[in-house]
């Protein structure tokens, strides 16, 4: 049985608000039966000097990637993930995140893949947590494994492909969630974060740029619907009927704006492009736009 | 591996390499809450960042004619695996002489174990703070670089 929703009024006015909680909801909650909290950070230490009561540590690199192919786990590898942090298909999962939830949402979005029914996401993540000196602990939670069915990963509705996006030039709108540097091919990574080896700079021909923080609040919270509709809607004419893909380096900051589309705006069609910019700029004969 | 890394460094190499994962983990957290913090005269002064890793973290080498290499660095709370690599290496390598400092091998991490837990993504960036290190060695003891 999943938990019951969140009843925030910020919330009410997004169009899937079961998908959200607040930090509130989340202590009230973390006792009850059928939650499981996981943490899902950058800093793959962050949870280990301290994490809310009970959540368990998922790794975005580690426990969501297969070690050898660049893809992510298999149906079974995710039954395994699954099953020992003691989530069964039916267990409500809340994850939350540093860094303004970026691997949270990320996270939610391979959940997504594997059709785990209830799966949400702390607003504010690891910071609003914090911030509000709310208990954490060092404490690891003994974990009671559970079952977890084997269920096929289908990656059509919601992944993108590079194919997919050669095909989506001209027929559909792309977002392109990277800062405006990276947009313009000024820069061919974040703002002060590695050079990850990129050979070209610019973006998708015809993509807009509408950099994922536009989404967020300072304090890490998604602003609320009528400011998204306003960005997205207003400014870059999205309809919610529409075939959108987004994109970013590797695939985390977009899962943040697919997200936003698809839960809070209600955006039937989104697709994520995880090969994103790291692959789109080093591929042989793809187009690219510039600046 | 190429040259015998100096014997504190090895230390923690062959500590680590001891362990099991979850020891592993621990460990390095150990090292990032064992950095001291920078002292009072580097506070507030900009130091060289290491942008390749993924979490802020700033690195001072300093030396005097002949002395040891003194090693300073600076992280957040919030980015507690760049202060661990750099708690290894201010562990290994603080009080090194110049030279010994240039010859530690840049990919000296890899027989730790640790890519296994922190992914291999990350373990680049023990390379890029010793590569960062030794260029500021380099500048400012332009005699050992020889």
């Amino acid at each position: 049985m999943p938990l019951p929703a969140d009843h925030d009024p910020k919330f009410a006015a997004y169009a899937h608000p079961e998908r959200l909680v607040t930090t509130q909801w989340l202590e009230d909650h973390l006792a009850d039966d059928g939650l499981v909290v996981l943490e899902c950070n950058e800093d793959v230490l962050l949870y280990h000097t301290g994490h809310i009561p009970g959540a368990r540590k998922l790794d975005w690199h580690i426990d969501l990637n297969d070690e050898v192919t660049r893809d992510y786990i298999d149906a079974e590898g995710f039954a395994a993930m699954c099953a020992a942090r003691g989530i069964g298909r039916g267990t409500t999962v809340v994850i939350y995140g540093d860094n303004f939830n970026w691997w949270a949402a990320y996270a939610l979005w391979v959940f997504s893949l594997f059709g785990h029914p209830d799966v949400r996401l702390l607003d504010g993540g690891r910071a609003a947590w914090v911030a509000e000196g709310r208990d954490t602990t060092t404490d690891e939670p003994a974990v009671a494994p559970a079952d977890y069915p084997v269920v096929a990963r289908d990656d059509a509705a919601i992944r993108a492909f590079k194919e997919d996006v050669l095909a989506h030039i001209g027929q559909g709108p792309l977002v392109d969630v990277r800062s405006p540097g990276e947009f313009t091919g000024e820069l061919l990574h974040m703002p002060d974060y590695p050079q990850e080896g990129v050979q070209r700079g610019g973006h998708v021909p015809t993509a807009s740029s509408v950099p994922w923080k536009r989404a967020a609040n300072e304090d890490g919270t998604f602003k609320t619907a009528d400011e998204l509709r306003a960005i997205y809607e207003g400014e870059i004419g999205l309809a919610s009927g529409d075939d959108v893909v987004t994109y970013c380096r590797i695939g985390e900051r977009s899962s943040h704006t697919w997200f936003v589309l698809t839960h809070l705006l209600g955006f039937e069609h989104v697709r994520n492009y995880d090969g994103s910019w790291v692959e789109w700029g080093n591929a042989v004969r793809v187009p690219i736009e510039k600046p | 591996m190429g040259a015998a890394l100096p014997p504190g460094l090895q230390a923690i190499v062959d500590e680590f390499a001891e362990c099991d994962r979850t020891e592993r983990l621990d460990l390095l957290l150990e090292y990032a809450n064992g950095l001291p913090d920078l002292p009072e005269r580097l506070a507030g002064q900009e130091l060289e960042r290491v942008h390749e890793c993924q979490t802020p973290l700033f690195v001072q080498a300093e030396v005097d004619a002949d002395g040891p290499v003194r090693l300073f660095f600076a992280a957040p709370d919030e980015a507690p695996t760049s202060k661990g690599f750099a708690g290894i290496i201010h562990a290994g390598l603080d009080g090194c002489t110049v030279d010994e400092v240039l010859a530690t091998p840049s990919e000296f991490a890899l027989g730790m174990g640790l890519a296994e837990v922190v992914s291999p993504l990350r373990m680049r960036s023990t390379g890029a703070i010793l590569a960062r290190i030794k260029r500021q060695l380099v500048e400012r003891a332009p005699d050992a670089a020889s």
